[in-house]
């Protein structure tokens, strides 16, 4: 047993006994097609017990299944022009905003919460898909902005976790401005010398990959996640190329260097554990107490002991 | 040859007459040359007509003219003893982008551009102007060295957008673009932005997150190509005309929005019809947007550039 073992064990089935939804509900997987449970489902943070297919997860219950025993504190955004372009296609923004608000319960597509990952302060932005399809205006570079302001204030590590098709059109010029807009968010937590950690989620493409997104100190891609700059469809329109074999999935970001692992999505909160823990404490408390002769040796020695007793990242596992 | 859009064609007949007429060697009683000043007077209101009131699809067209002025004629009309300077030192020379040492009205400055090529021949060389990682790449080392040697960074603008493509993706194009504009956020150096022709989306902002961003008066500047939006929102690529309108992507609406800080005026009738005109109209703006930047010290640059960026979006347009 290690220090590992306080944290590893979210008390998450508790918390997810809210009984939004009848527990006899079944769901179809989108991928192998099996009926599952509906509160087997929730237990398994949406992923396919058969398949190990990842679905998309509310960004509350990614919230939750992130921080130690799935609490936090929720932070509140700063209010955003709505619509700066008066913009309308078939619809009016403003109808399209609402209708999601509605639909999510949001004023937008990113929460914030802030509170304790394996004992140590942390700051999480989580994207919501649901909400426009994640789309990236002028709210979320604010709410990023926010995150990372926090994080700084805190001296906490930033984590994101982007779940997004790209830019917001019906924002045009500004929704392009939040690329530069959210890398400076991403500067400054790296300028306090904080991590800057990504968790790649399905989809995660567009002008979001192309800016904080890929700019992490650590990329975490959850398994089988669409991550990519370019839409499948327009690279097939324009180069008339057929598309390999997983293009643009978690896995071949790994085979083509652009993600450090690939995790299941169980594994995720104890690798974000590990991974802080490793980034800011470079010294464990318990082992302070080395004879003072020794002290770099064994030290170092120490250090190995212990994490070669923690479990490998996970990017070749299942 | 001069090509004429759509919307020209009244423009186009008038002078096809004056032509005619000069090629005439026996006019009988009409005096040719008072019959040419009378169209060409004619011609000329008709162009000041017709281009003051550019509808914002028009002005698509007009920034993608063929014959507007490209990166290299830029180049070759402002900088003197250009030095182009190739390759990205991880894979390979991307012509899309322009890159190299000059020197502009006395100053040694970094050139970093997008050329889009003037025929078959060239457009195929340069790849229309649509840059691949390697071209990020290479922008960035060349930054690197602008700032090893203090040298402003010119950057000129013209891509309908990063290139999608099975190997861009491959190679990382969405971290390639990111890197890129946070390293233009991180230069110690004053970086001017030029929009020439089309500022497409990611492709542009990553060389142009600058201190100054400049804009010719019939340049677009954009999150995506009208045509994309128009599939996407409209469901219909025809819709572009709409959706240019709705994007709100000329220079007027962009400086009222913040996102770029000065329009420089076109010759009557565009850019294509005095390319010299144009690029000493650049050159002069160019000068001027340096000249207030003087005598800064880095990091007075940098932070200015980031609350520039911050500041966007603040409001919407009236
Ligand atoms: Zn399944």
């Amino acid at each position: 047993m290690n220090w590992l073992t306080n944290y590893v064990r979210p008390k998450i089935r508790a918390l997810y006994a809210r009984k939004e939804v009848p527990d006899n509900l079944w769901h179809k997987c989108p991928s192998c097609e099996a009926m599952l449970f509906h509160r087997e489902l929730e237990e398994n943070l949406h992923v396919c017990q058969h398949c190990g297919f990842h679905m998309r997860l509310d960004p509350i219950k990614r919230l939750q299944s992130i921080f130690d025993d799935g609490a936090y504190d929720g932070v509140e955004l700063p209010k955003s022009v709505a619509d700066p372009l008066k913009f309308r296609d078939q619809k009016r923004y403003t109808d399209r905003l609402k209708e999601a608000q509605v639909k999510t319960g949001r004023t937008d597509a990113i929460v914030v919460g802030n509170g304790l990952i394996g004992g140590l302060s942390a700051v999480v932005a989580v994207f919501d898909f649901g909400f426009m399809g994640g789309s990236m205006g002028i709210a979320v570079g604010e709410g990023l902005l926010t995150a990372a302001k926090l994080a700084v204030a805190k001296k906490a590590p930033l984590i994101v976790v982007p779940a997004s098709g790209g830019a917001r059109m019906q924002e045009g010029i500004l929704s392009l401005m939040q690329m530069p807009r959210t890398t400076i968010a991403v500067e400054m937590v790296k300028e306090a010398g904080l991590p800057y950690i990504v968790v790649l989620t399905d989809p995660t493409t567009g002008g979001v990959t192309a800016s904080f997104a890929m700019l992490g100190d650590i990329h975490i891609a959850e398994k089988g996640a669409q991550i990519g700059f370019a839409g499948a469809r327009v690279i097939e329109g324009t180069i008339r190329e057929t598309l390999p074999e997983g293009f643009q999935r978690s896995e071949y970001l790994l085979e083509h260097g652009m993600v450090d692992m690939v995790v299941h999505r169980r594994d995720l909160r104890d690798t974000l554990v590990r991974v802080i823990d490793l980034l800011t404490q470079p010294v464990r408390s318990e082992i302070e107490v080395v004879d003072a002769d020794f002290e770099e040796a064994p030290v170092s020695n120490a250090v190995v002991v212990t994490t070669a007793s923690a479990s490998q990242p996970g990017a070749g596992d299942d | 040859m001069q090509t004429f859009l759509e919307f020209e064609k009244p423009i186009a007949e008038l002078e096809g007459k004056i032509e005619e007429l000069r090629h005439l060697t026996n006019a009988g009683d009409i005096n040719i040359a008072d019959e040419v000043a009378k169209l060409q007077t004619k011609v000329d209101k008709l162009l000041r007509q017709t281009y003051a009131k550019l509808t914002p699809g028009q002005k698509v067209q007009v920034a993608r003219h063929p014959n507007r002025p490209h990166c290299l004629d830029y180049v070759q009309g402002l900088i003197e003893d250009f030095t182009p300077l190739a390759g990205d030192r991880f894979f390979a020379e991307d012509r899309a982008v322009i890159g190299g040492l000059g020197r502009f009205r006395g100053r040694s400055v970094v050139v970093i551009g997008q050329e889009k090529g003037h025929d078959t021949e060239s457009r195929v060389r340069h790849n229309f102007g649509m840059a691949k990682p390697e071209g990020y790449r290479k922008a960035q080392r060349l930054m690197d060295l602008a700032d090893r040697f203090k040298l402003p960074v010119l950057s000129l603008v013209d891509t309908a957008g990063a290139f999608p493509g099975v190997q861009a993706e491959e190679r990382g194009q969405a971290e390639a673009i990111a890197s890129s504009i946070a390293r233009c956020l991180r230069l110690n150096v004053p970086m001017v932005a030029s929009v020439i022709g089309e500022g497409g989306s990611g492709g542009a902002i990553a060389i142009a997150a600058a201190d100054r961003v400049l804009m010719l008066e019939h340049a677009i500047y954009s999150v995506i190509t009208p045509e994309g939006c128009a599939s996407i929102l409209w469901r219909s690529p025809d819709m572009a005309g709409e959706a240019a309108i709705a994007l709100r992507l000329i220079s007027h609406d962009l400086k009222e929005l913040g996102v770029i800080d000065r329009i420089i005026q076109e010759p009557i009738g565009g850019a294509q019809r005095d390319p010299a005109g144009t690029v000493k109209a650049l050159g002069d703006a160019i000068e001027q947007s340096l000249r207030e930047m003087d005598g800064l010290d880095s990091a007075t640059l940098r932070a200015k550039r980031r609350e520039k960026f911050l500041e966007m979006g603040q409001k919407g347009l009236g």
